[in-house]
C-alpha cells in the first residue's frame, strides 16, 4: 500500500516555496484551483524573477555594451552578472556561456557552426532513441547538407539507454555524440559521466541536451567533461526567450560565427569583418537583456533551495505518482523505476485517448500534457501514437498527484 | 467539459456504427493530425447515380475525432456526392452539438478534411476560416 500524501515527507520548505509562485494561487475554472503538472514543458515563475525583470524595465533599461551613459552601464553590468550566475550554476566560465533564444537554438548553433566546420561526407553523429526533436532535427538538416550519417543508440525494454549497444556504436568512430541527459518523455536520467568517458575514448565530442536536467539536478560541465551543453531558462523558473550553449573554450575558439550583425564584430569594413571575442562572437544583435536578468534571478532562487533537495523531492513525487497510477486498472506507466528518473511520469490509459484524458483533467484543474511531447520517433518505437505526461517541480505537492488520480478516475467513469 | 463528453460522443467512440474498411471502394483517403497523433481514413462506395451507397472510417484518435468521423460517415450515406460537397464545418459542429476550443476543433474537423480531400480533392484550411 502506498503511503498517503498526508504523510509525504518534503525535503524542502514546500509551503514557503509555493507562496513564492503567485500563479499557484489562481483558479482555472470557477471554484477550481490550479494543479500544475506540466513543468517539463515550462515551469512557473517565482515572484523574485518577475520582480527582477520588472525592476530592470522600471529603472535600468538601455541597450548594452556600447553607450557610455549610466543606464547602459547599469544594464550591461546586470546582463553580464546574469551570465556569470548561469555560468556558475553549471560550473562554467562566463566566456563559455553563449546566450541563445532557447535550448533548441543552442543545439542549432552547435550544428550550424561546429558541425559545418568540422564534419565531412561519411562522418557519423551518434544520437539516442529518446531525443527530443530539438536534438534530432538540427542534425538531420546537417546530415542532409553534409552527407553525414546519423546512428541511434537504442533503449532497453525499461526505457534506459542500452549501454552495450552504445559502446558498440562507438566503434563506428562518430565525430559527435549528441544526447539528452534526461528524457522529457520517460523521465530517464542518463549516465552522462560514463557516456562522455566512452565517447572521448572513441574520439568523439559530446553535446548534451540538458533542457530537462539543469532545472532539476546539479550539473557541472567540468566534472562531466562535456564539450557542449544546451539548456534553457523557462524550464528552470526563468522567463521564456533565453537559453544557453556552453562550449569548451578551445572548441568555441575554433568555431566560425553563427549569425552575423552588431555586437558579434570587433571591426567591419565594406567587404569583411573581424569577429568579436567569446562569447560575443556568437551573440549578434541586441540580446534578451531583461530575460537574462530574470534567468539570473531564477538561478539565485534555485541555488538557494539547492538542486539536491529539488531532485530528492521530485524523485519522491515520481515514486508516489507511479505507485498511485499503478493502482488504476488499465494504466500503463512508461519508463524506468523512480530511482532512475526525474519528476516526469508518462502513461497511457486503456480505451481513452491522451487528449481526452488531458481535457477531462483540465476540468478538475489538473494541467498535464498529451501528445508525443516532441518525440515522435520515440513514440513510434514504443508503438504509441500519444501519451499523457505529468511532470513535477520544486513546488509540486503530493496532494496534487492525488488530484491527478481523482481526475483519472473521473475519466474512467465517463468512458465506462 | 461535461458537455464535451456528452453521452452521444462517448457512445459513438466506444461503439461506432461506421467503423471499418471498404474493399473494394471507389474513394479512399487518409490523413492525420500529426500534433495529436490522430489518424483517419474514410472509404466510400459511389453508385452509378452518384449517390454514396456506403461509407466507413478507420483510424485512431481521441473521442472527438472518432465520434465526429462516425457521425459524418453515417450522415453522408445515401446522399448524392454532389450534395455532400456543400456540407460545412458549421454543419458538422451542429451535428456534434458541442462547443470546442480551437485546439479540439482540429480533432472534430479531421473527418471533414479527409472527406473533402478524398471525394473532391479539396484541401481546405477548415480551422483557419
Amino acid at each position: 500500500m502506498t503511503t498517503p500524501s498526508s504523510e509525504f515527507r518534503y525535503p524542502l520548505d514546500i509551503r514557503k516555496i509555493r507562496s513564492d509562485f503567485p500563479i499557484l494561487a489562481r483558479q482555472v475554472h470557477p471554484g477550481v484551483g490550479l494543479v500544475y503538472l506540466d513543468s517539463a514543458a515550462s515551469s512557473q515563475k517565482p515572484e523574485a524573477v518577475i520582480e527582477a525583470m520588472s525592476e530592470y524595465y522600471r529603472n535600468h533599461h538601455a541597450n548594452i555594451h556600447r553607450a557610455v551613459h549610466t543606464l547602459a552601464e547599469e544594464a550591461t553590468g546586470m546582463y553580464e552578472s546574469a551570465r556569470g550566475k548561469v555560468a556558475e550554476c553549471v560550473g562554467a566560465k562566463p566566456q563559455e556561456i553563449i546566450f541563445t533564444r532557447n535550448a533548441t537554438e543552442a543545439i542549432n548553433l552547435a550544428a550550424h557552426s561546429w558541425g559545418r566546420a568540422n564534419l565531412k561526407p561519411g562522418d557519423t553523429i551518434l544520437l539516442s532513441e529518446m531525443e527530443h526533436h530539438s536534438n534530432l532535427v538540427p542534425w538531420q538538416i546537417l546530415a542532409a547538407e553534409r552527407e553525414v550519417r546519423l546512428e541511434f543508440a537504442p533503449l532497453t525494454g525499461s526505457g534506459e539507454l542500452d549501454m552495450n549497444a552504445f559502446e558498440t556504436l562507438l566503434a563506428r568512430e562518430p565525430k559527435l555524440v549528441a544526447i539528452t541527459q534526461m528524457s522529457n518523455v520517460l523521465g530517464t536520467i542518463l549516465p552522462i559521466h560514463a557516456i562522455v568517458r566512452s565517447a572521448h575514448r572513441a574520439g568523439a565530442l559530446v553535446l548534451v541536451d540538458a533542457a530537462q536536467s539543469v532545472p532539476h539536478i546539479a550539473v557541472d560541465v567540468r566534472e562531466l567533461d562535456v564539450d557542449f551543453l544546451a539548456f534553457s531558462s523557462h524550464k528552470m523558473c526563468g522567463p521564456t526567450g533565453i537559453g544557453a550553449l556552453y562550449g569548451k573554450m578551445d572548441i568555441l575558439r575554433g568555431m566560425p560565427p553563427f549569425l552575423g550583425g552588431g555586437d558579434m564584430i570587433r571591426k567591419v569594413d565594406w567587404r569583411s569583418f573581424e569577429p568579436n571575442d567569446l562569447p560575443y562572437t556568437f551573440e549578434a544583435g541586441t540580446p534578451p537583456i531583461a530575460e537574462a536578468i530574470g534567468w539570473g534571478a531564477a538561478v539565485d532562487y534555485l541555488r538557494r533551495i539547492g538542486f539536491d533537495a529539488i531532485h530528492t523531492h521530485e524523485q519522491a513525487l515520481a515514486a508516489y505518482a507511479m505507485d498511485r497510477l499503478r493502482e488504476l486498472p488499465g494504466v500503463r506507466v512508461l519508463g524506468p523505476e523512480a530511482s532512475k528518473r526525474g519528476g516526469v511520469v508518462s502513461f497511457t490509459m486503456e480505451g481513452i485517448h491522451p487528449h481526452d484524458v488531458a481535457q477531462i483533467l483540465d476540468s478538475v484543474g489538473v494541467a498535464v500534457r498529451a501528445g508525443h511531447h516532441c518525440a515522435m520517433p520515440l513514440h513510434d518505437k514504443l508503438g504509441l501514437p500519444a501519451t499523457t505526461r505529468a511532470s513535477f517541480y520544486l513546488y509540486t505537492l503530493a496532494e496534487e498527484i492525488d488530484a491527478l488520480i481523482a481526475g483519472l478516475r473521473k475519466a474512467r467513469a465517463l468512458f465506462a | 467539459m461535461d458537455d464535451l463528453y456528452r453521452q452521444q460522443i462517448i457512445d459513438r467512440y466506444k461503439h461506432p456504427l461506421k467503423r471499418g474498411v471498404l474493399d473494394p471502394h471507389d474513394i479512399s483517403y487518409e490523413d492525420e493530425n500529426p500534433l495529436c497523433g490522430d489518424k483517419l481514413r474514410i472509404d466510400l462506395r459511389v453508385g452509378p447515380d452518384g449517390r454514396i451507397t456506403q461509407a466507413a472510417f478507420s483510424g485512431d484518435g481521441c473521442a472527438i475525432s472518432q465520434a465526429s468521423a462516425d457521425l459524418l460517415t453515417e450522415y453522408i450515406e445515401g446522399k448524392p456526392l454532389d450534395e455532400v460537397k456543400s456540407f460545412s464545418k458549421e454543419d458538422l459542429l451542429e451535428m456534434l452539438g458541442i462547443e470546442l476550443s480551437p485546439i479540439r476543433l482540429k480533432c472534430a474537423l479531421l473527418s471533414l478534411k479527409v472527406l473533402k480531400a478524398g471525394a473532391y480533392g479539396i484541401k481546405e484550411d477548415l480551422e483557419g476560416e
